[in-house]
């Protein structure tokens, strides 16, 4: 589906969602170079939160209030693209739900069809295919981790896969349980921190029992997560193998110069 | 003595969960038990052709049912009273207790078999029972064992689910007197347990039993067991008392076999359980076995209150199992982590709405709202939307906010500004950078404790991003590899 005229290119707000924006700029980068490349014109208004923290903490009317500042401030766009699933999620099924009583619902409504999940935009959307790979990972071994709200929400599972084997020529080596969560889930990692830590120990292990050396990911919270424990695992255990994680957005944008997320500039590995 | 204790928030879950991540022989146990029944179910849906549409029917059932839930009680009392059984209505636990106590009187009862039961766990049956000087023994196997171990149930499906072999081995030699003999396998454990439940069948008064439904059509209570122990303690003794509740109710067989469709299907992986039993009524004069006395009691404990409120889809639960079974919270802590009869995530939704206990609010707040439950729900609950309702009800009934709530809010009035949050989080996140850029993460980090206890947490690359665009213009390449400036 493309609603643009012949010759006018598609205008996407980019929204880069609080993580990327506070943490790794360099996914909101490599985002926008997909989307460019895709031959779309990509704008970054002023943005903050979906409010997804306080919609998950019980507090409807401060999710309402952030909410329609995002509708108003994305809905000139044709499309509205994050790198996240949650987010998405949280933008595409729950908004209309928190304006079901509310006058202002068909705008909202209007608006959240027109938001997208970056891979899913991509692969159905605008069905992108890059000229020439933008970079080739297929010696590394690489998995990928389902966050919840993508898969389960938005249906976000073959989409990357397929993206990946396109933009990067990697087939991803399946992990056990990829349907499961790694305990991150918001605010849930800091409020029951040793439930959390045991759910995101088994997704590491099963990272490492399928042999990978990167793992991937569409949702940035879930990968700090899963990155923050392999360290400190490793930084405990030297031994243990060492994976990577980042973001898919950046190996399918061939925007590998970035340390892998938790990584200092000392400990680069360089990479293919 | 007056010290003063830190306010933790869901202290009672996390000090139960720290129990439970620690204790081997559950751990154990769980890692056993959990993957089996994934696997069996998932293998299950994929045998029939359409199991969604299984599942909407299933659904669909549900809201007819609680739709005219009055209509479909009242026909249900008519039935069995025609059948020549009798309802008894139960508002409170405390009510299901009397009514019980007075037919086991009326019946002059001192022993009792009771099949599997979630109703007779809610009301703490047992415990009524025995004080009465009623001996209620217990037939289901998973019941058995922890009457044995005198510990409550774990899971709705499999209620010794935390058990290990060896430890029930132990109950075994230490409870029956039966001498040396080997029970490493599970079939000697098994047929044990068959010959000591079997002798009381034969000298049980009363037989109690739960129901997965009523059908309305016909006042008939249908039982779903793998045992076979419930038809045995329904048919041998004296009277057949039900313990079941209102919601349990369909209107006709067609719709009962919508529900036992997805039932097993969900909760074992099984087509149908091993025996489907259908009671209607005593033993009528042409009738060569079955009770004297057909007794069905029903409880609401607070149910009806949810006909008609944003809970109501509460009541569609058919008691499977497969929401814990799928949860990760669940298979890493253990159902007596919930401290109630129905744990996991329909426990979870539940326990608030039923039991209005102070710390029942932390059991909502427990989940990382992964969604997995509602996706393998067969009537399709939307679990994850009800324990957000049940935080944000927390929130409106606290009468301290968290530290948590303080947070969130002053978080979200920076937002409501994006200009103004543009231009903080990016000397923010500079000045992170900065601390962060050579290890490229924090081993600790304030306000963050609970993160950091387990794991590193990632440095900013510096810079937001919308600040690093603005000064851009355009897409390029990151500062990334220079974490502290753009
Ligand atoms: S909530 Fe759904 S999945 Fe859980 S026990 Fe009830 S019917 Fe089964």
């Amino acid at each position: 589906m493309n609603t643009a005229l012949p010759g006018t290119p598609l205008h996407v707000g980019l929204f880069a969602t609080c993580p990327v924006d506070l943490l790794r700029p360099s996914v909101g980068f490599a985002t926008a170079k997909l989307l460019e490349q895709a031959g779309c014109r990509v704008s970054v208004p002023p943005q903050s939160c979906c409010g997804q923290v306080a919609f998950n903490n019980g507090d409807p009317d401060a999710t309402r209030k952030l909410a329609w500042r995002i509708v108003k401030d994305f809905e000139p766009f044709d499309y509205i693209v994050l790198p996240s699933g949650s987010c998405s999620g949280m933008i595409r099924l729950h908004y209309p739900a928190l304006f079901r009583d509310d006058p202002r619902f068909d705008r909202v409504n209007r608006f959240c069809s027109k938001v997208y999940e970056l891979t899913t935009f991509l692969a159905e959307v605008i069905d992108y295919r890059p000229a020439a790979p933008n970079c080739n990972l297929a010696q590394r071994n690489i998995t990928y981790h389902d966050s919840c709200a993508g898969l389960r929400e938005l249906n976000i599972r073959d989409q990357p896969r397929q993206l990946l084997k396109q933009c990067a020529g990697v087939d991803v080596t399946e992990m056990r349980d990829t349907e499961a969560c790694c305990g991150f889930g918001g605010t849930f990692c800091v409020k029951f921190p040793a439930v959390s830590n045991r759910m995101v120990a088994d997704k590491v292990d099963n990272a490492r029992d399928a042999g990978a050396d990167l793992l991937l990911g569409g949702d940035l919270s879930c990968l700090l997560n899963i990155a923050g424990k392999i360290q400190r695992q490793q930084n405990e255990s030297p031994q243990l193998s060492k994976v990577q994680v980042r973001h898919v957005a950046e190996v399918l944008a061939g925007d590998l110069d970035a340390p892998a997320i938790g990584e200092g500039a000392e400990a680069q590995i360089p990479h293919e | 003595m007056s010290s003063v204790q830190p306010y933790v928030p869901n202290k009672d879950f996390i000090y139960r969960a720290a129990d439970a991540l620690a204790d081997s022989h559950l751990q154990q146990a769980l890692a056993k038990a959990g993957r089996g029944f994934v696997d069996k179910r998932s293998a299950a849906v994929t045998r029939v052709p359409n199991f969604e549409a299984m599942r909407d029917r299933a659904r669909a059932v549900r809201q007819k049912a609680l739709q005219d839930l009055d209509i479909y009680l009242l026909h249900f009392e008519k039935k069995v009273t025609e059948a020549g059984g009798q309802v008894h209505w139960a508002e409170t636990p405390a009510q299901m207790r009397e009514i019980v106590l007075q037919l086991c009187a009326r019946h002059s009862a001192t022993r009792v078999t009771k099949g599997k039961s979630m109703v007779g766990e809610e009301v703490y049956l047992n415990e009524a029972l025995e004080k009465a000087g009623i001996t209620p023994f217990e037939t289901d196997l998973g019941e058995y064992i922890l009457q044995l171990a005198k510990e409550p149930p774990s899971h709705i499906v499999a209620p010794a689910l935390h058990k290990t072999r060896a430890q029930i081995q132990d109950l075994f030699l230490h409870h029956h007197a039966l001498g040396e003999r080997d029970l490493s396998a599970v079939e000697a454990i098994v047929d044990e347990a068959r010959q000591v439940i079997r002798d009381r069948f034969l000298r049980a008064d009363i037989g109690i039993t739960g129901a997965n439904l009523l059908i309305a059509e016909t006042g008939t209570v249908a039982i779903a067991t793998n045992e076979g122990n419930g038809d045995l303690t329904a048919t041998l003794p004296r009277a057949h008392i039900v313990t079941t509740t209102i919601d349990r109710v369909v209107p006709t067989w067609e719709d009962a076999s919508a529900i036992l469709r997805v039932l097993a299907r969900s909760a074992t992986g099984q087509q149908t359980t091993t025996y489907t039993s259908f009671f209607t009524g005593a033993r009528g004069d042409t009738d060569k076995d079955g009770p004297e006395a057909f007794h069905v009691v029903l409880l609401d404990n607070r149910r009806s209150q949810l006909l008609g409120s944003e809970y109501q889809e509460m009541l569609h639960c058919i008691r499977c199992g497969a929401c814990m079974n799928h949860c990760p919270v669940y298979q890493a802590v253990g159902g007596h982590t919930y401290d109630s009869v129905y744990p996991g995530p329909m426990g979870a939704v539940l326990t608030p709405l039923l039991r209005h206990r102070d710390g029942d609010y932390q059991l909502p707040n427990a989940s990382t709202f992964c969604g997995r439950c509602e996706s393998v729900c067969p009537v399709k609950i939307p679990l994850p939307d009800l324990m957000r309702k049940l935080r944000n009800r927390e929130q409106q009934e606290a009468r301290f906010k968290g530290a948590g709530y303080w947070i969130t809010k002053v978080f979200c009035a920076l937002a409501a500004s994006p200009r103004l949050y543009r231009a903080l989080t990016s000397i923010g996140t500079k000045l992170a950078a900065a601390l962060g850029a050579r290890r490229g993460r924090f081993s600790k980090l304030p306000l963050l404790g609970g993160w950091t206890a387990h794991r590193d947490f990632p440095a900013p690359q510096g810079g937001s991003f919308q600040s690093q665009w603005r000064r851009n213009g355009k897409a390029q390449p990151p500062v990334g590899a220079c974490p502290a400036g753009d």
